[in-house]
């Protein structure tokens, strides 16, 4: 599999990372400091997860590379690459449904 | 149940075996059940036979998307062992062992338990004292275990790269004598021939869709054979369980992963032991047939194809070849690969989920083959009477939350 990174272009997988979902937000925030968070929310933020089957937002780092993550809308089934876009950016609008 | 023996072997010679029964009936589901059991892979089946046999329950069924067995039971490397050093892993593992050792008399099926011991090499100094630390351990927890010299290990594994000058120099290794292999297959089999034969329904091609949930107690499952009523659910899915908790509507802290294996073509016997490298990232064994069944680590991203990939493979590849240098002209005959269940700790979850009534076993990762014995038994302990077993009751979802892991990868260097 080649993967583009943003970066550095297309590159062999082996350079890369799997980094886990995008969308997982930490639960302490301006609101709550970390010791209003429950043993309950921290272990769903820290251990739990989609694992979908299917299309999904990921951040892949390029590691053995430029370094940088960012992030990729794949396929666990077909792992076919839809999107790659920066972090800090949106997946483009539409993206649950590339295999419809 | 017709049972297998020399005698009715010799029997059945007589008329050209055609008078062999089913192994099991192919029943249509009923509308309801005591349990079901999602999954009809080893560790489904077993609960399923077990519940019937340990518990008395024989209202059950087993439904399965696909084939019994089709999926990471007759995917795995087939070997069977007990070196884990926590004490809840070794006494869970090793129970399991034992319900191997006993299991094709237990259930009249030949699962060819072949006890030739599993080697585990050492490839450094730093490696070689963790070792005996793991060693001691695996002595105070009740399992065989011993050091090895790399002489021995040459008469064990002819052909084996013990040369002082080799990428990784072997320097010893443990033994564990009662490790070895079974037949994969064979053990979904003898489970659901001796579950059916209790009268548990094995029911394949029946995809579960969707559960019927009350007041946050399961009533049934929905399956693409029609809906089916049922107060226990017990779900045994590996690689998919995700997939099935999303449809019960709680998550789970697994990721699935493609772990290969290859073999390679038939070969006179070399050796009888199983040899795993975690230096190298591989292990290896011979089987009956003579093929070289090699084994390694995970592929680098989550996936649900089975497929695997060809980086992985190579690395491999790599690793049992600096192992075995004469294997270089050996040709690899097939390669495949099965959805696996990784958790952070690398130690399985058996018991209660979220839902009321709905029991789940998943987290083997790597290596579920040889809990397939202690997996159904302790979750139909838990279905049975819905609370786990001494054996199991540190297995839980709940130490995702106090933090109490079993972290058997850092501990025991096992490739998981």
């Amino acid at each position: 599999m080649k993967i583009t990174c943003p970066w550095c272009g297309e590159r062999g997988e082996e350079e890369f990372i799997h980094g886990g979902p995008s969308n997982v937000e930490r639960p302490a925030d301006e609101k709550n400091s970390d010791d209003e968070i429950s043993d309950a929310q921290w272990a769903e933020y820290l251990f739990m997860r989609e694992n979908i089957k299917g299309v999904s937002c990921e951040r892949w780092g390029h590691i053995h590379g430029c370094g940088q993550w960012f992030n990729m809308v794949r396929d666990s089934v077909s792992h076919q690459i839809h999107f790659i876009y920066k972090m800090g950016e949106q997946p483009p609008e539409g993206w649950e449904d590339v295999n419809e | 149940m017709q049972r297998y023996s020399v005698m009715s072997l010799a029997r059945n010679a007589l008329s050209h075996h055609e008078g062999w029964q089913q192994a099991w009936r192919s029943p249509d589901p009923k509308p309801e059940y005591d349990a079901i059991i999602v999954g009809g892979g080893g560790h489904g089946l077993a609960t399923a036979y077990y519940l019937a046999k340990e518990h008395g329950i024989t209202n059950v069924a087993v439904v399965e998307a696909g084939w019994i067995g089709g999926g990471n039971t007759g995917r795995n490397t087939t070997v069977v062992r007990s070196n884990y050093l926590f004490p809840e892993s070794a006494a869970f593992y090793d129970f399991s062992l034992k319900l191997f050792e006993n299991m094709s008399r237990d259930l009249n099926f030949n699962i060819m338990l072949r006890q030739a011991g599993m080697l585990m090499l050492m490839h450094s100094r730093h490696d070689a004292e963790v070792m005996r630390r793991n060693i001691n351990a695996m002595h105070m927890n009740g399992v065989d275990a011993e050091w090895i010299d790399t002489d021995e290990i040459i008469g064990m594994a002819p052909g084996i790269n013990c040369n002082p000058d080799a990428r990784h120099p072997i320097v010893g290794g443990i033994l564990q004598k009662r490790g070895g292999v079974a037949r994969h297959d064979g053990v979904a089999w003898a489970y659901a021939r001796a579950a059916d034969a209790l009268g548990v329904d094995i029911i394949q091609q029946c995809a579960v869709t969707g559960f019927d949930i009350k007041d946050g107690r399961v009533q049934g499952v929905q399956t693409s054979r029609g809906n089916i009523k049922a107060k226990k659910v017990a779900i045994a899915v590996a690689g998919h369980s995700s997939v099935l908790a999303d449809m019960a509507g709680f998550r789970l802290p697994v990721t699935s992963m493609a772990l290969q294996a290859c073999v390679t073509e038939p070969l006179k016997p070399v050796f009888d032991v199983v040899i795993m490298s975690a230096a190298t990232g591989v292990y290896i064994s011979q089987s009956d047939k003579g093929e070289m069944v090699i084994g390694g680590g995970l592929d680098l991203y989550p996936s649900y194809a089975q497929r695997g990939n060809i980086g992985t493979l190579e690395q491999i590849v790599a690793g049992i070849l600096d192992l075995f240098p004469g294997l270089s002209r050996v040709k690899l005959m097939r390669q495949w690969a099965g959805i696996v269940d990784i958790v952070h700790d690398s130690t399985p979850i058996l018991g209660h989920t979220p839902v009321d009534g709905i029991y789940i076993n998943c987290g083997f990762g790597t290596g579920g083959f040889k809990a397939t014995s202690g997996g159904g038994w302790t979750l139909a302990y838990t279905v049975a009477n819905d609370r786990p077993h001494k054996m199991n009751e540190a297995f839980t979802l709940k130490r995702f939350e106090t933090g109490a892991f079993i972290d058997e990868m850092g501990a025991a260097g096992i490739s998981h």
